[in-house]
């Protein structure tokens, strides 16, 4: 390739490349990123996306295939190569010391030895100038999770990068943060910047991305430009089939239907000097509906969870109270007993045993709720009925799979969701207590979640969901609380929530609500 | 400039997995035959006399059977402990504690016949290696201490009070101020299995009934899975509402007691009475059994007989051709760093990594780190 023939194009990709054993992760892509642009990588859920990004960053090795920086062929073997291109990376999850300041944060990464009084200040001009306001000096720790991706976004600034890949940089922002995000990005791209933008976010491509490349099952099946697609034909090219759209039929005399999950006056200390301290959190939910709260990682969810769930049981008996009866003081098996099913958000390592198969798994929350069936006498465990009912939910959830009964570690993240909340529906639990129902599934399997949380509030169970995904806690909820430092806002009927009334909560607004929420119980 | 860096297999060889022990075996005796050859020998014959001589005659076997007993007992128990990430290294100190309570019967009251004497002292023993097990898991549970060094530390604890004993209180009276208890009366010593071939004693079916009753503990039943879900996944576990302290006690007590009763079998089945040592080191060698079984009391039965003939072979060269029977600590040593070896390359494998500039080095770590 000549130079001159393609002076628009930053970075060219043909026929990249890469295999782990038998998975072809990419297969043969090709992406051109030209200058001042903003361009969308767009794909499901193990499309290749993060595989094609690492390869570009030097973190992987490409089996095959070129990349032409400015038109000259390049071997990106490291990431220090990388960033001497000119190419930075923000990752979607952070690596920040939370011990340190945010200039220190800088200078670790720099590595070029000036002192940090002159990063500081450097930081700070770079931050203002760009419309991301942040003190160097204050402690990670104490910071957002959206200042902690500005600190991120400053790093790579400071290494005056031509190219910028962003890793779905809106999944922890409110949408007003994520707003801001936007005109930065504009104005970066106004300055002749590029920008490689993955998202699964339709709406926000369409909105700011020049042009998109979409990928399915690590080959690229699509350029096209996104602001004359719609979303539903966005969608279509990644998932490769139209997406069933979620239904759900108002729910019908919830106000006197019986209240099956109360939380009252629940609070709890800090455990680890960065966790969030939980503050008087009220919260009823009754049969028939499905609650969501929202907020943005890290504001007390993670804590939220292991409290209700009796993972971490609390001092006051009738803090949690299980169809009308204390639980506060039960672990979570004893919470179980009541009627109440968990799925937590990590599924590797914390929903399932990754190095278990799936029966095994089944067991892992369900050996003391179905004890007369899968236990037999003396504490024998009976694998033919765990693997029949292993194979049930595997078929009720259309869980994909290379194996009878695999490892958990052997499934897709998707597929692995669907069995978890499938092990747990499979019960009929009267209280179902789910958080991040669908992060990182693909399209089709999300929708499907989501479908069967609506359908088990409507058969008479009460769902609380915890989600950063706005969209997805619109599509499902009867009303939403918003999450924010630890404290739970009065849950908006969904009638007369908005993203701006939602996102607002989520950036803090409206303190002291906790006293409301009492009123609705 | 260059690196080694261990990096994760995405995919674990099944065949591997299994072939692994045998691997280390073969690489065992060709750094063996290696370590022959320096010393002089020549390597097929040391071979010969360390492998063949010992299991050439029936009445070998029994010994083999002897040493292969505690070997397993102690190993079956630790394979539950490490299979739950708990890491018992004491049970050396445990066998002695059992063999310690166990004895107190027949040398406090050795008046005290009859057939109920050698299932008191089983029991004794068991209790004895359960209790002392019991202490580094109360350490762990209450203070979060390392239990391997509270449970190792508590082996030289165990040889000292076992030392103190046999010199001082327990002395036999009539026994020339040897440092040695009264011989067991009859009822309390183990008898052999066929007395008409060798000596070989009751220990060697314990062993056996232990290694099966574990197997299905481990493979079949609810507190299994919950001892490899804890060990596997700490937070699945929690989730599922197993509590990570009652394993610890229970995987402790689990193993002390079965190297209690190794312990109690062993004095009383082939020693016959205390005495300052009763064991060549059994509890450390059974980490090397545990390891090379794979951790599975089945696979645990054959590498007791392995370990067991490298104590008898280490006897053979020592008699036969003057070399040091430490040779067999250094077979035992060599043996369990080729299980672990071959155990984390079939985890990782291993990359080179060449680095052009030293400056370029400490960015792509944090990117690493990620």
């Amino acid at each position: 390739m000549s130079a001159n023939q393609d002076d628009a194009n930053l970075l060219e990709v043909r026929g990249l490349t890469k295999t782990f054993g038998t998975l072809t992760a990419c297969d043969h892509v090709d992406l051109t990123v030209a200058k001042g642009e903003i361009h969308a990588l767009l794909g499901e859920n193990g499309a290749g996306k993060s595989t094609l990004v690492k390869m570009l960053f030097g973190t992987l090795e490409p089996n095959s295939g070129e990349i032409f920086w400015n038109g000259q062929a390049v071997t990106i073997t490291n990431p220090g190569f990388a960033k001497k291109l000119g190419i930075g990376m923000v990752f979607q999850h952070f690596s920040l010391f939370e011990a340190l300041t945010a200039a220190e944060n800088i200078a670790l990464s720099l590595d070029d030895g000036s002192p940090i009084s002159t990063i500081a200040a450097k930081a700070r001009a770079l931050s203002y100038s760009y419309g991301l306001p942040l003190d160097p000096q204050s402690l990670v720790g104490d910071l957002s999770v959206g200042e902690r991706q500005r600190i991120e976004i400053i790093r790579c600034l400071l290494q005056t990068p031509q190219l910028i890949i962003l890793d779905e940089p809106t999944s922890v922002l409110t949408p007003q943060e994520a707003d801001n995000l936007f005109e930065t990005l504009e104005r970066l791209r106004s300055e002749g910047k590029s920008i490689l933008y993955i998202s699964h976010r339709l709406e926000e491509v369409k909105r700011i991305c020049d042009r998109a490349t979409v990928l399915r099952h690590g080959k690229v099946v699509g350029h096209c430009n996104p602001r004359k697609e719609t979303a539903a034909s966005l969608a279509r090219m990644m998932v490769g089939n139209d997406v069933q759209a979620v239904v759900r039929a108002p729910a019908q005399g919830i106000e006197t239907a019986q209240p099956l999950l109360e939380i009252r006056g629940l609070s709890r200390k800090p455990a680890t000097p960065f966790s969030i301290p939980l503050k008087n959190i009220n919260l009823t939910v009754r049969a028939g509906e499905v609650i969501g709260i929202a907020g943005v990682a890290g504001n007390g969810q993670g804590e939220f969870f292991e409290s209700v769930s009796g993972e971490v049981p609390q001092q006051d008996a009738a803090s949690v109270r299980i169809r009308g009866k204390d639980a506060g003081g039960l672990s979570i098996t004893g919470r179980r007993l009541m009627g109440a099913a968990f799925v937590p958000e990590e599924r590797l390592g914390h929903g399932a045993a990754p190095r278990m198969k799936l029966s095994e798994n089944l067991l892992l929350s369900r050996h003391a709720t179905d004890g007369k069936v899968f236990v037999g006498a003396g504490g024998m465990v009976k694998s033919d009925a765990i693997y029949a009912a292993a194979q049930r939910i595997i078929k009720a959830m259309d869980v994909r799979k290379s194996a009878a009964d695999p490892e958990a570690a052997a499934l897709s993240g998707g597929n692995l969701q669907k069995f978890i909340v499938g092990r747990e529906l499979d019960r009929r639990p009267s209280v179902m207590v789910v958080n991040q129902p669908t992060w990182g599934v693909d399209a089709g399997a999300a929708a499907h979640i989501r479908q069967t949380l609506i359908e088990l509030a409507r058969s008479g169970s009460a769902v609380l969901v915890i989600s950063q995904d706005l969209d997805e806690l619109f599509e499902i909820s009867d009303a939403i609380a918003v999450m924010h430092n630890g404290e739970l806002s009065k849950p908006l009927p969904i009638a007369e929530a908005t993203f701006e009334k939602i996102g607002l909560l989520m950036g803090g607004a409206e303190p002291g609500h906790a006293e409301h929420a009492l009123e609705t119980s | 400039m260059m690196r080694l860096e261990l990096v994760k297999r995405p995919q674990r060889s099944m065949l591997f997995s299994a072939l692994s022990p045998f691997i280390a075996f073969v690489l065992t005796i060709i750094a063996g035959a290696i370590l022959f050859a320096l010393l002089g020998v020549n390597p097929l014959k040391a071979f010969q006399i360390y492998f063949l001589e010992p299991v050439s005659q029936v009445w070998q076997l029994h010994e083999l059977a002897i040493k292969a007993a505690p070997l397993i007992l102690i190993g079956v128990g630790l394979s539950v402990c490490y299979r739950a990430n708990i890491w018992n290294i004491g049970a050396e100190g445990q066998f002695i504690l059992g063999g310690i309570v166990g004895s107190s019967i027949p040398v406090l009251f050795p008046q005290f016949e009859g057939p109920l004497v050698l299932p008191l002292m089983l029991l004794f023993g068991m209790v004895g290696g359960a209790a002392y097990a019991a202490i580094p898991a109360l350490l762990k549970a209450r203070f979060n201490t390392n239990e391997i060094l509270t449970s190792l530390m508590l082996v030289y604890v165990a040889q000292l009070f076992l030392d103190w004993l046999v010199r001082g209180p327990w002395r036999d009276p009539k026994g020339f101020n040897f440092p040695q208890t009264i011989q067991f009366n009859d009822s309390a010593i183990l008898p052999e299995l066929m007395p008409a071939s060798g000596r070989a004693n009751w220990g060697f079916v314990f062993a056996l009934v232990a290694a099966v009753l574990v197997w299905i503990l481990m493979s079949r039943m609810l507190k299994g899975f919950e001892v490899r879900v804890l060990g596997s996944s700490p937070r699945a576990g929690r989730f599922a509402g197993f509590g990570i302290k009652r394993m610890v006690f229970f995987a402790f007590m689990l193993s002390g007691a079965l190297a209690g009763l190794a312990g109690i079998s062993e004095v009383s089945g082939a020693i016959g009475q205390l005495q300052p040592v009763i064991s060549p080191g059994y509890g450390f060698a059974a980490i090397i059994v545990a390891f090379l079984g794979r951790l599975n009391p089945l696979g645990i039965v054959a590498a007791g007989l392995v370990l067991a003939l490298t104590y008898l072979g280490g006897e053979a060269v020592q008699s036969a051709l003057g070399i040091s029977d430490k040779v067999a600590r250094v077979f035992q040593g060599m043996l369990l760093f080729f299980v672990l070896g071959c155990d984390t390359l079939i985890h990782y494998r291993i990359r080179l990594i060449g680095l052009a500039a030293p400056t370029l080095e400490a960015a792509p770590k944090l990117e690493e780190a990620r």
